[in-house]
């Protein structure tokens, strides 16, 4: 197996500990991923603000630079905003006849073109569908047993283009938390929006929206996320959000590759646990317990 | 610049624009999926289904100056439940952008946009720090730094951001996409 890797911009900063588990996690599976050398940003959710053409331009110039690679393999992106975008370009040429012209007559400028025809697929898609529960069970040496994590799939890495897993209900991360020896818990919020870039503009609604989702993620140990967006808004306002609705609701908050990586047994250097903003003590617990090989009760 | 030079630059005319925006919602049937999925709605000062009926009846002012699409967080709940199977979220976006054309935008969301993009045309990639530092800037508020700072300390003393000199002056490594999208659009 061998993908171009999409990791984006967040990936290289407030991200980065999903990066760099991401490639661990791979790496340990055996999956080969292929760097695009000289990759810019996918256009976030800005550019279709300001520009029908340049949101389109934008993530094809990615896939431009992996056309001209001229291998034959899907991109892989962990974050669900990039995703959406790239996969949206091809998306798009299905229905808009002059759209592949025009984004070429752009792409001309640096020397690109685009034919259509690469697959963008969402991390969790691989992981979920390519890779599978199978595999990851066979490489699990550390279980994770008694530990109760929150499947949170979020909203783009399933909406409007999915395909690989009910866009309202999914269940894809459930066969994969079980495979780490956990345990699902077991909630209606996975599906339902974080505030995303609310936020930074609107932070009443957002905080609104997060505290909703932590509020029903009590009981779990964690929350599981597969998107730096989505972890964002979760694990870095916590605090403001427990004090807007009166309760505490501090919760640890892991990538899933951290997750399986941490099951795998692999070292802080591929986990980067010290990176994340929400992990709590009492994971952190049961964490040092899993690598020592105890189960904890 | 004036509005009129405004909507030239952006290549369109608002009329042209809100028609094709139109065009995408003419067969809404009213039955309110939309509103019912949509978690901001309860902030939003028209619903998501009043304002599909507003953009029938080319109520484009009172859209524009309502807070209604400037709330949507691309959730893509209402575009996959809408059984008219109508682009709604995209519809928003469509939204967005005549309201940035028209300077009409709510303050921060443009503005936070226009900076991200920019940041985007110079580097080719995004820097989170100086993206929320030119955003405060823009903003010209003392006190909308400060609800930050916090975080910002914490991600720094993580080493997950660092302080870099932005770069003013010299070619943006993506100027030659940029000038052809503005030049095209401004063609069509």
């Amino acid at each position: 197996m061998r993908y171009f890797y999409y990791s984006g911009c967040s990936l290289e900063g407030t991200a980065l500990e999903y990066n760099l588990s991401t490639q661990a996690v791979m790496h340990a599976l055996g999956v080969e991923l292929i760097e695009l050398e000289d990759w810019t940003c996918c256009g976030a959710s800005a550019a279709e603000t300001i520009s029908d053409l340049l949101s389109m331009v934008l993530p094809a110039r990615n896939l431009a630079l992996a056309a001209r690679m001229d291998k034959d393999c899907d991109f892989l992106i962990p974050c669900s905003a990039c995703y959406l975008n790239l996969r949206k370009v091809d998306e798009h040429l299905k229905s808009d006849e002059g759209l592949l012209e025009k984004i070429n007559e752009v792409l001309q400028e640096e020397e690109l073109s685009y034919r259509g025809g690469i697959r963008s697929r969402h991390l969790l898609d691989v992981i979920a569908s390519d890779i599978g529960a199978e595999m990851i069970k066979a490489k699990v040496n550390r279980k994770l047993s008694g530990l109760r994590i929150a499947p949170y799939y979020g909203c783009q890495a399933l909406r409007p283009y999915g395909g690989y897993d009910d866009p309202e209900q999914p269940r894809c991360m459930e066969p994969l938390i079980e495979a780490l020896g956990a345990e699902v818990h077991d909630w209606t919020m996975g599906a339902k929006c974080c505030g995303a870039g609310l936020m930074t503009t609107k932070k009443e609604i957002a905080v609104e929206l997060t505290g909703e989702l932590l509020k029903a993620a009590k009981g779990a140990d964690c929350i599981a996320t597969v998107c730096p967006m989505c972890q964002m808004n979760l694990d870095s306002y916590q605090k403001q959000v427990s004090q807007a609705k009166g309760e505490d609701l501090r919760i640890s908050v892991l990538y899933l590759p951290q997750l399986i990586g941490m099951a795998f047994g692999l070292g802080e250097e591929g986990l980067k646990l010290g990176l994340n903003m929400a992990y709590t003590d009492s994971l952190k617990a049961k964490f040092a317990e899993y690598r020592m090989g105890i189960s904890p009760q | 610049m004036s509005e009129e030079k405004r909507e030239r630059a952006e290549g369109h005319t608002a009329e042209d624009f809100m028609a094709s925006i139109r065009e995408n919602i003419l067969s809404c049937m009213q039955c309110g999926t939309c509103t019912g999925s949509c978690g901001s709605a309860y902030a939003m000062d028209f619903t998501p289904r009043q304002m599909w009926r507003m953009i029938q009846l080319g109520l484009v002012d009172e859209i524009l100056h309502s807070r209604t699409f400037s709330i949507c967080t691309s959730c893509y709940y209402c575009t996959l439940r809408c059984p008219r199977g109508l682009p709604l979220t995209e519809t928003i976006h469509a939204l967005k952008q005549l309201a940035v054309a028209k300077g009409m935008a709510e303050k921060k969301g443009a503005r936070f946009y226009r900076t991200f993009l920019d940041t985007v045309r110079r580097y080719g990639r995004v820097r989170e720090m100086e993206l929320m530092a030119r955003y405060f800037i823009t903003m010209k508020s003392a006190v909308l730094p400060l609800s930050f700072t916090p975080l910002g300390m914490r991600l720094m003393i993580k080493g997950k951001v660092s302080p870099e000199m932005p770069k003013f002056f010299g070619p943006g490594k993506l100027d030659a996409i940029f000038r052809k999208v503005k030049e095209l659009e401004a063609s069509s």
